[in-house]
């Protein structure tokens, strides 16, 4: 396999079992989802030569479904960025156009399946890990509704948030995907129990698809606005009812999401002490001593900052005015989709406001986190969403994206089938 | 806003260490951020929403769990079946 995009960390080629649904296909997995046997490192060099004494449950379905899996895929360190250019082992390039990056965090299984070294991959989507990549390499990436997929074997950085899910090159493939990952486990306390067990019918006739306003606003290239107004034309045109609609609370929820996510990671990374694994601690030393320079020496820049943000926020006389707000914050957007989706069936928007950067362009991190603006309200609310492709500015892809009400997963793909129906038709 | 101290301690609490060099910048780049976040002081305080949950506790049964060495497997250090760690005292 000629990986020069860097897509990923570990190579393998151990064939899956003759038979299942999806025998003699490959799949990639994000490097942050457990494999037993393989390394593990969720692109940092903290969990250098960590292996997994045990399979994500995730792993474990696609064994069983006779999936190949072809190698872990390299990513934003710990699942922390926009770009992929934060993994601990080097950015991965976007195929497209290799002076771009591939979007993040899931870039390397982006970029495996954008260019051909996978026909699947697993991601992972803690404020649009999936989507992201997706749109910026021109392939299909869904976020399954919060609790639809196991999260046993997650290495976790955002419980709350976080979700498992598929990556192809079409809607049926992910929808393929899907079906195998989302088979329920007791060991993932938020799984409720709702497998998706869907084959997807491409239509939209009789859906009311509400478009928010909110997604066109500051900072959106109007040129991508103007590709994915068209392709919510085509899906009016397929028969689906199109009405403009608000969401005010838009203008909390990053600010909402990067509180949310840096205080969990704080807690989630504290694990992190070279001990149990990773490069081991000296142990002559007093514990904090010990702890600090295996954390200083290891951790990247990105992951240090989030670490910092999330122990500030959730520090005495901050609390409140940090965490607490972004709580509030929280609901108030799960409240605002819970409302529009009493009047339609569908959100659609932009899935970035951009097309992808060059390397190296999102050097501040605000500018870095402003770029998640329209991905992270689905993780706020939980709802499912998805990244199709739709189109191209100055060569490079441009995503759709549709949002759903939680656990109507199938919803969100059929409008996707039914729009790659109609414009590859 | 905060300060390089302030920082600097945060980093302590955290144990994550900070490199002096990078104290400015990341400092400057901290209170942009925090900056941003003051969207939250216009939030209004109505809050509905409710998210459907289920009870998680169920009974406390023992199961099977991984093998002792396979969980010994991936740590620096060990000695008589146990992690090594460095001194707390």
């Amino acid at each position: 396999m000629d990986d020069r995009f860097n897509a990923y960390l570990l190579r393998s080629d151990v064939p899956g079992r003759r038979s299942g649904p999806l025998a003699g296909r490959t799949v990639a997995i994000k490097d942050n989802i457990s494999t037993a046997g393989m390394e593990t490192t969720c692109g940092s060099r903290i969990l250098k030569g960590y292996v997994p004494p045990y399979d994500a449950h995730v792993v474990s379905l696609l064994r069983d479904a006779g999936a190949t899996i072809n190698g872990k895929t390299n990513m934003d360190e710990f699942g922390m960025g926009t770009t992929t250019e934060n993994s601990g082992f080097g950015p991965t390039l976007n195929p497209v156009d290799t002076t771009r990056v591939p979007g993040g965090s899931s870039g390397g299984s982006a970029a495996a399946v954008a260019a051909g070294l996978a026909e699947m991959a697993l991601g992972t989507d803690t404020g649009g890990s999936i989507r992201c990549p997706a749109a910026f390499c021109g392939i299909v990436g869904f976020k399954p509704t919060y609790g639809r997929v196991s999260r046993y074997g997650l290495v976790a950085y955002a419980n709350s948030l976080e979700t498992i899910g598929p990556m192809g090159r079409t809607v049926g493939d992910i929808s393929a995907l899907l079906r195998v990952i989302s088979r329920p486990d007791p060991r993932d306390s938020t799984m409720q129990g709702l497998p998706y067990e869907h084959d997807p019918v491409p239509s939209v006739r009789g859906r009311t698809i509400g478009v928010p306003a909110e997604f066109f606003g500051e900072g959106v290239d109007p040129r991508v606005a103007a590709k994915v107004r068209d392709s919510i034309e085509t899906l009016a045109a397929c028969g689906a009812k199109v009405v403009p609609v608000s969401m005010p609370t838009m203008k909390f929820a990053l600010a909402a999401y990067y509180i949310t996510c840096t205080s969990e990671a704080s807690s989630n990374l504290a694990r992190y002490d070279g001990v149990r694994f990773g490069p081991g601690a000296e142990v002559q030393r007093s514990w904090h001593d010990a702890f600090t320079a295996v954390r200083a020496e290891h951790f990247g820049e990105e992951v240090r900052r989030r670490i910092l943000l999330g122990t500030f926020a959730l520090s005495a006389g901050y609390y409140g005015r940090y965490y607490g707000k972004a709580q509030t914050a929280r609901a108030q957007v799960a409240a605002d989709f819970e409302r529009l989706f009493r009047s339609v069936d569908l959100l659609a928007g932009p899935t970035m406001p951009t097309v992808a950067f060059r390397l190296g362009e999102l050097a501040d991190p605000l500018s870095m986190y402003l770029a998640d603006i329209l991905t992270v309200p689905a993780n706020l609310a939980g709802v499912p969403a998805i990244s199709v492709p739709c189109g191209s500015v100055d060569g490079l892809p441009v995503g759709l994206q549709l949002m759903g009400r939680p656990f109507d997963d199938e919803t969100v793909i059929d409008a996707a089938a039914a729009f790659e129906a109609e414009v590859t038709a | 806003m905060v300060n390089e101290s302030d920082v600097r301690r945060i980093a302590e609490l955290a144990d994550v260490g900070i490199p002096a060099e990078v104290l400015p910048t990341f400092t400057a780049q901290f209170n942009r951020i925090l900056e941003y976040f003051d969207i939250l002081d216009t939030l209004g305080d109505e809050c509905t929403a409710k998210r459907p949950l289920h009870t998680v506790l169920r009974e406390d049964v023992v199961s099977p769990s991984l093998p002792q060495e396979a969980v010994l497997a991936n740590a620096a250090e060990d000695e008589d079946g146990f992690v090594k760690a460095p001194r707390v005292m």
